[in-house]
C-alpha cells in the first residue's frame, strides 16, 4: 500500500475539519489500538497573509488537540484537530493510520467521501451566501470632463 | 522514523511530569539523595532516568547536546517525536546528556555570566553505579554530609570554585537520579 504525502494530507485535512459527531456517528466501532502520544489539546497561533508583499500576520490562535496511535499491526497514525475534543483526536489518527492498510478502499468509502462530500455542500452554500451580497463597483460618467 | 522512536513516551503526560518534576526538585534542593523516576521508556543506549528527565525538563525552546553515543539516530528521532528540543553544539547547551566520558572537556559547557548565572547548561551524566559511597558533599541542602558515587571529584571542586557560575549536574543510572548542583562542596580525595 503506496501512500502519498499529497493523498495523507488531503485525508488529514478533512478529518482535522470534520465535524466531531458526524465523524463519530460515520465511525462508531474502533479498532484495537495503543497510543503513542496520548490526546492533548493546545493552542496554536494561525497565521494568514494579507497585502501585495504577502506578509504573514498573526491572526489569533486556536484551540487543536493532537494524537498518534499504533494499531496492532504496527501501523502508526497521527492527527490534529480543530477543538479540544479528545475522542475527535482519537478516531482521526485511527483513520489516518488504517488508510495506510488494505482498508483504505471501504474507509473511503464509507467514510472520507462522505465528509468529503459534505464539506464541499457547506463550503457551496456559504459561497453562494457571500455572492448574493456582491457589490459591483464602478464610475458613473457625469460628463463633467467634456 | 521507526516505530520505535515513537514510543516510550509519558502515558499520562500531566501526572507523570509533574511526580518526575517534584522528584528531580528533591534531587537538586537535597544532593546526594537517590530517588527513583519511572514512566518512560527511552530507546537505548538513555537509561530510564534520563529518558524521564529530557520528558521533564526539556522542550522545544531548550536547546539540547547530545555526547558520544547518545547521539545515535534512535536517540534523536526520540527526542524529536516526545520533545522537539533543538539539538546543538555543546557551547549552546541548555543541556546536555552522555557519560562523564563522552562529556569531557567540561570546560565547553555554558557556566553563565555573572549578572546572569541562570544561563548556564545542565549536565544529565550517565553512569554506570550510582550509590551513596564516594566522596563526602557538604553545602546548601545538606545537614552535616552525604556522600556519592561520583566519576571524579576534581572537575566539581573547579566547578563549585566559580560560584554562582557553573553548571549543574543530574546523574542518571538505571531508574536512579541524584543531583548536584554547583553550590554542593565535593570533598578532596
Amino acid at each position: 500500500m503506496i501512500v502519498t504525502t499529497k493523498d495523507r494530507k488531503g485525508w488529514m485535512s478533512l478529518l482535522a475539519k470534520a465535524s466531531p459527531d458526524r465523524l463519530a456517528a460515520l465511525m462508531p466501532n474502533l479498532p484495537n489500538h495503543d497510543f503513542l502520544r496520548s490526546p492533548e489539546a493546545g493552542a496554536v497561533m494561525v497565521q494568514g497573509r494579507v497585502g501585495a508583499t504577502g506578509a504573514p500576520f498573526n491572526l489569533g490562535e486556536m484551540p487543536v488537540t493532537r494524537c498518534s496511535v499504533r494499531l496492532v499491526d504496527g501501523t502508526v497514525g497521527h492527527a490534529w484537530v480543530q477543538g479540544r475534543d479528545r475522542s475527535h483526536a482519537t478516531r482521526a489518527a485511527i483513520v489516518d493510520a488504517l488508510m495506510q492498510t488494505a482498508h483504505a478502499s471501504t474507509l473511503r468509502g464509507a467514510v472520507l467521501d462522505i465528509l468529503q462530500a459534505e464539506a464541499a455542500e457547506k463550503n457551496q452554500i456559504r459561497a453562494e451566501k457571500a455572492a448574493a451580497t456582491k457589490v459591483d463597483f464602478f464610475t458613473l460618467v457625469r460628463g463633467e470632463d467634456k | 522514523m521507526n516505530a520505535d522512536a515513537l514510543a516510550g513516551g509519558f502515558s499520562q503526560a500531566p501526572i507523570q511530569s509533574a511526580r518526575a518534576f517534584r522528584a528531580l526538585l528533591d534531587a537538586v534542593a537535597r544532593p546526594g539523595t537517590i530517588l527513583t523516576l519511572h514512566g518512560a521508556t527511552p530507546p537505548a543506549p538513555l537509561s530510564v532516568a534520563a529518558g524521564v528527565v529530557l520528558l521533564t525538563l526539556t522542550d522545544a525552546t531548550t536547546p539540547l547536546y547530545l555526547a558520544g553515543s547518545a547521539d545515535c539516530t534512535a536517540v534523536r528521532d526520540w527526542v524529536a517525536f516526545h520533545i522537539g528540543a533543538p539539538l546543538v553544539a555543546a557551547a549552546d547547551a541548555d543541556f546536555a546528556l552522555g557519560t562523564w566520558a563522552a562529556l569531557q572537556p567540561v570546560s565547553r559547557f555554558r557556566i553563565g555570566q555573572p549578572d546572569y548565572p541562570d544561563r548556564s547548561a545542565t549536565l544529565i551524566v550517565e553512569t554506570d553505579r550510582l550509590n551513596n559511597h564516594g566522596p563526602a558533599l557538604t553545602g546548601p541542602g545538606i545537614e552535616t554530609a552525604a556522600w556519592l558515587s561520583l566519576p571524579e571529584t576534581a572537575a566539581f571542586r573547579a566547578n563549585r570554585a566559580q560560584f554562582p557560575m557553573g553548571f549543574d549536574c543530574l546523574l542518571t543510572c538505571g531508574d536512579r537520579v541524584a543531583g548536584l548542583p554547583r553550590s554542593t562542596k565535593v570533598e578532596a580525595l
